[in-house]
């Protein structure tokens, strides 16, 4: 007994905290753990969708967030629950591999979860439950190959890829102009894109924001973008052929790392001290002209009088350069980052075709555009915006538009939005959940109950009777053969922007198979975890 | 009924008590504050509602609430929910949500709605930093950045509104935005409980603003071509603009100093070279525009006070000691000697160094950094006028109006840019001397000197002139003008009624509500100046059913007036800005439907 009562007959705890060192067993435990998960994918349901709901979320800074995108909004949610945890662990690698669907796992594994609460309660043991749903996921993938289509696009056909784009950004705060980010995503991810072997190196890719200007005024920048300015207001803003010498070594005279000190005792030495001061810089100057570079960026910063030297000698430099920045543009302008002027040679040399200044706004505002470099194809989204909120967002949108571009060059068959794959999956499941004899059964029915989750929130988020409209679909997906499909019509959705059809074909709703499948996969392993729990043991917080 | 459970054992943490919404809520917010956490909305047919509460609060005894209600504790839910956020976050879902930021928005926009229009108030802000300095301000961008903001969408409002884009490229018209954006929301508020999606709403937003820009686009005058209209149009906006801020005593002329300045940058919005300089002392009536570049700063003594057709040497040089820049140098000498020698030689340089700046043929030398009483001695021999101390902004902005080049070398004489201007003369305002440089190469140049009785006055008339610059600048290259005082919205609220007319479904409440929350600024604008706005504004309703009516709110006479005779104008890009941003902010709210906030960050206590 941890509990005793003063006079007036309240209580007063003896062991501190004593409620917090629980242990759950059995099936208290797995409820409980269902419960937070339910919970989380509770949160993220209302933003699936194109008329999904933003959420506002304030950081531990008092900084506000507004934003629909699963993995962001769960990972600046600051979860402590165990379980919930595992569910933002599963939306962000549902983000690194795939890039998008990050709310639909979640969603999906929720309603998983939620089916399988009804199964416990029914006194089916969880190991099957989980065998089941194993089976389940397994037709469930097997059938999305089947209803998915090869997708023809080409370097000058791009329209396609576009349109996914835009499916992908039109349920974003930026959907006022998700025709130029499409396009502005697709043209970044073909730049770097390697069609031969299907891949595409999304680092090459550097997403950029500045506040100012409109958001109708991001560009692709097919270079490297610099927040830096030439050191000397005077310079020429605009270097043609550049070539660029890189240095980690400052314009100021040599501080050797050993500890010496010079001693000046004479005139005559001071004097001599004086030239040789001066003959550094020239010195300088003049290696920095021999290998004839017309550029310099360096990563330290330059004493007043080599900067004139510099601007003198017409030899445009640029100061205070990042070391990672450095190292991009060693990497686009096939230079090498040169950390002595004695080792500076022609060789070593960046080559860009383009450099230029650019100032913004009514601003002091200025950034360095490195275009047409030699080596790499290297490219930049460069994302304008009216605050900073607005540019972070859209960079997440942008970046999920990269991430469905990248995946359809990877692999090009696409399923049907709309919430039309779950549909067709769940019908395949409930189909073949009457072959399988035993307890599973259940379970396979019970995931493709859950399949229906999916279209069912987006009809609820969009407006409409979602019971109705769910069954509505279902019954057309099943009853209208096409030519291409003898057995069932795959590509009936939920009608989210009333359109007025519900053939995702036309309203040019897609997504990727492997997105898709990947979604599947990762819910039903995640839920596997969480229903093999049976003891969850928690200590007091310290 | 009284709580009549069995004590559990162990203590929940957490207790539901089920009672109607209102009383429950009032009666436990009043008790516990905030730590009632969560009501969850599974509403029973009697609506009733299930309250969370930490029993540590209650304490497990008898409470006689005065009405009914059951209680019921956490074991008997089983683990119905789980606290999945850490302890002090909270989480605010749906309707909550949404009530929460509307408050919030709402709330930012009426506090700057008294401020809207030529007869808004002033607010006093304090700071609460030492020395609690006080600003007095209408200007809306001001007040809202001082603001500390705790509502998420307040922050939005704010962030949104005192964006750079209201800010530098239009640079007046944040308070619109504030209080349009405020309407749009109470608008959507209603419409929000009346059953209507936020997203459908949003949809008739967006169709509305679009429909609202299209009618003022057939609406805007443009005088480009005319060069004494475009004139007479830019002094009508510096005058509108002005009205509304301490300046409009003056606006007469403070607008025609403002259109001169503007006019001078021909076309360029870089309102860098419009140098703004404040000097306590006079009214404000002795503020002036000079033409040139005036440098805050003292001419050395014994060095001339004047000089015509003068060639400048703007540098950027160590003229103070000019040390040996090798690491790890210094001096040890053994005798006195030797010191004056090294001394001597130090001083050989500087006056080496002094040689060679006067090579350049100049006779005048503005340096950033100090310039020592050695140097500067031998630049007075030489005849040559020093500046010392010219901060960075200073010599950029000076080396950019004398178009000269910053020289931090001295070797090649012939090679550098000079500046030249054609006097520098040492002038007095009020009891300070300044340096005035005048006919300097670049026109566009010039200074504005604002005077007045105290600092307050000063800043807040910096702003105001600040803000008439940028519409002004921003006008000038697009010289699509609107008339004032209320007839945009008015113009607005009329073509988007029609649209309402003819669009079918439920948009058409959304758009109809737009309309609305158009016609709230000439309602504030009215209301700010004391005048009845319910006649004026059904009034200003009638003039603007006929074709082409020019009819505005008039605050002088307190009725409606023709704005063309008046005087007044809009610039369009303003117009469209607010428009444009306060739609957007209205609509970032919306979409919000939860609100999560973490856990403060833990500070550690400083004592």
């Amino acid at each position: 007994m941890a509990l005793a009562f003063d006079e007036y007959g309240r209580p007063f705890i003896i062991i501190k905290e004593q409620e917090q060192k629980t242990r759950l067993r059995g099936l208290d435990a797995q409820k409980a753990n269902i419960s937070a998960g339910r919970s989380v994918a509770r949160i993220l349901r209302t933003s699936l969708g194109p008329k999904g709901m933003d959420k506002m979320l304030s950081s531990p800074d008092g900084d506000v967030t507004i934003t629909n995108d699963g993995a962001t909004i769960l990972e600046q949610m600051d979860v402590d629950n165990q379980i919930a945890k595992l569910m933002v662990e599963l939306s962000r690698s549902q983000d690194y591999e795939i890039g998008d669907g990050t709310t639909g796992v979640v969603v999906m594994a929720g309603s998983l979860l939620e089916q399988a609460e009804k199964l416990l309660e029914r006194g089916i043991h969880p190991i099957r439950i989980a065998e089941g749903y194993e089976l389940a996921s397994r037709i469930a993938v097997e059938h999305l190959e089947r209803i998915a289509h090869k997708f023809e696009f080409g370097e000058n056909n791009i329209e396609s890829l576009v349109q996914t784009c835009m499916t992908t950004l039109s349920s974003k705060i930026v959907n006022r102009c998700k025709r130029q980010l499409a396009e502005i995503s697709v043209k970044a991810v073909l730049a770097v894109a390697d069609l031969e072997r299907k891949d595409v190196n999304l680092d090459l890719i550097k997403v950029d924001g500045k506040v100012g200007g409109k958001l109708e005024d991001t560009e692709l920048i097919y270079g490297i973008v610099v927040d830096k300015d030439m050191s000397h207001p005077q310079m020429p803003k605009q270097i043609q052929d550049a070539n660029i010498a890189i240095l980690t070594c400052p314009f100021e005279p040599p501080k050797p790392k050993t500890k010496h000190k010079v001693d000046i005792d004479t005139v005559e030495k001071f004097e001599a001290l004086r030239r040789q001061e001066h003959q550094y810089f020239d010195d300088m100057v003049q290696q920095c002209k021999d290998v004839g570079a017309t550029l310099v960026i360096c990563q330290w910063g330059f004493d007043d009088e080599a900067n004139h030297l510099l601007m003198h000698r017409n030899l445009p430099a640029v100061r205070w350069v990042g070391g990672v920045e450095l190292e991009l543009i060693a990497i686009a302008t096939g230079g090498r980052i040169v950390p002595r002027f004695q080792e500076l040679t022609a060789e070593k040399l960046g080559k860009a075709g383009l450099v230029r200044e650019k100032s913004f706004g009514t601003t002091k505002d200025r950034m360095l555009y490195i275009e047409h470099c030699a080596n790499s194809r290297a490219v930049t989204v460069f994302i304008r915006g009216g605050n900073k909120m607005m540019i972070e967002e859209t960079k997440r949108s942008i970046h999920d538009a990269l991430c469905v571009a990248r995946n359809l060059i990877r692999n090009n068959s696409i399923v049907y939005g709309g919430g039309s794959a779950e549909i067709a999956c769940s019908i395949a499941v409930e189909a073949a959940a009457d072959r399988y004899p035993g307890v599973e059964q259940y379970a396979i029915r019970a995931f493709a109950d859950a399949l229906d989750a999916i279209p069912m929130a987006l009809a609820e988020n969009s407006g409409l009777q979602p019971i109705e409209t769910l069954s509505a679909v279902k019954s057309q997906q099943i009853k209208i053969p096409t030519r291409v499909m003898q057995e069932n019509n795959p590509h009936c959705g939920i009608d989210c922007n009333d359109v007025g059809t519900t053939d995702m074909r036309e309203q040019n709703v897609f997504e990727t198979l492997i997105g898709k499948q990947q979604q599947v996969l990762l819910a039903t392993q995640v839920v596997k975890m969480i229903l093999k729990i049976d003891d969850v043991i928690s200590a007091a917080e310290f | 009924m009284n709580l009549d459970l069995a004590k559990p054992d162990p203590l929940p943490s957490y207790i539901y008590v089920l009672s109607d919404f209102l009383r429950g809520q009032q009666l436990f917010s009043h008790l516990f504050s905030s730590r009632v956490s969560a009501l969850s909305f599974r509403s029973t047919p009697l609506r009733f509602y299930l309250f969370l509460v930490k029993a540590e609060l209650i304490g497990w005894q008898h409470i006689d609430f005065g009405f009914e209600w059951r209680c019921t504790s956490i074991s008997h839910f089983g683990m119905a929910i789980e606290r999945i956020l850490k302890d002090d976050a909270s989480e605010e879902k749906g309707e909550r949500a949404r009530m929460a930021s509307f408050v919030g928005a709402m709330a930012i926009a009426d506090l700057v709605k008294t401020t809207l229009g030529p007869k808004g108030m002033d607010k006093i802000l304090q700071s609460t930093g030492r020395g609690q300095t006080v600003t007095v301000t209408n200007d809306g961008a001001t007040i809202l950045k001082s603001l500390h903001i705790d509502n998420p969408a307040a922050k939005v409002l704010v962030e949104l509104d005192i964006s750079k884009v209201q800010d530098d490229e239009v640079g007046d018209g944040t308070t619109s935005v504030v209080v349009l954006a405020g309407e749009l929301l109470r608008e959507a508020e209603k419409l929000v409980a009346s059953k209507i999606h936020p997203m459908t709403i949003i949809a008739g937003f967006r169709m509305a603003a679009e429909c609202a820009r299209e009618a003022l686009l057939k609406k805007v005058v443009d005088n480009k071509a005319n060069e004494e209209k475009f004139k007479t149009d830019l002094m009508k906006i510096a005058k509108t603009t002005l009205s509304s801020k301490i300046l409009s005593q003056d606006k007469e002329h403070f607008a025609k100093l403002a259109v001169d300045a503007v006019l001078r940058l021909k076309g360029s919005t870089n309102l860098e070279s419009i140098q703004i300089i404040k000097k306590p002392g006079g009214s404000l009536k002795d503020s002036f525009l000079d033409e040139g570049f005036i440098l805050d700063k003292k001419i050395g003594i014994g060095q001339p006070k004047r000089i015509e057709n003068a060639n400048i040497l703007v540098a950027n040089t160590a003229m103070d000691t000019d040390k040996v820049k090798i690491y790890g140098a210094r001096v040890r000498v053994d005798s006195m000697a030797k010191v004056a020698d090294i001394e001597a030689a130090e001083k050989q340089k500087m006056r080496e160094k002094v040689d060679k700046i006067l090579a350049h043929g100049i006779n005048c030398f503005v340096n950033r950094q100090l310039i020592y009483n050695f140097p500067e001695e031998l630049f007075a021999n030489a005849g040559v006028l020093a500046i010392e101390h010219a901060d960075f902004d200073g010599i950029e902005r000076l080396a950019l109006v004398t178009g000269g080049e910053i020289a931090s070398t001295f070797d090649n004489p012939e090679s550098v840019k000079l500046g030249h201007c054609k006097l520098i003369e040492e002038i007095m305002i009020g009891e300070d001397k300044l340096i005035k440089f005048s006919g300097v190469e670049m026109g566009q140049a010039c200074t504005v000197v604002l005077r007045g009785a105290s600092h307050h006055v000063l800043d807040e008339a910096e702003r105001s002139l600040h803000d008439a610059l940028c519409v002004l600048s921003q006008t000038v290259n697009d010289s699509r003008v609107l008339f004032g005082g209320g007839w945009p919205e008015m113009v607005m609220a009329k073509a988007v009624d029609e649209l309402a007319r003819t669009t079918p479904g439920k948009r058409s409440h959304a758009i109809e509500a737009f309309s609305r929350a158009l016609v709230a600024i000439p309602t504030t604008i009215a209301d700010n100046a004391g005048l009845d706005s319910a006649e004026l504004v059904a009034r200003l309703r009638a003039e603007h059913n006929k074709e082409d009516s020019n009819a505005g709110i008039d605050v002088i006479s307190g009725s409606v007036g023709d704005m063309s005779e008046l005087g007044i104008s809009e610039a369009f890009k303003v117009k469209q800005a607010v428009l444009l941003s306060a739609t957007e902010a209205a609509e970032m709210i919306l979409r919000v439907d939860e609100i999560i906030t973490c856990a403060p960050r833990r500070r550690e206590d400083r004592m």
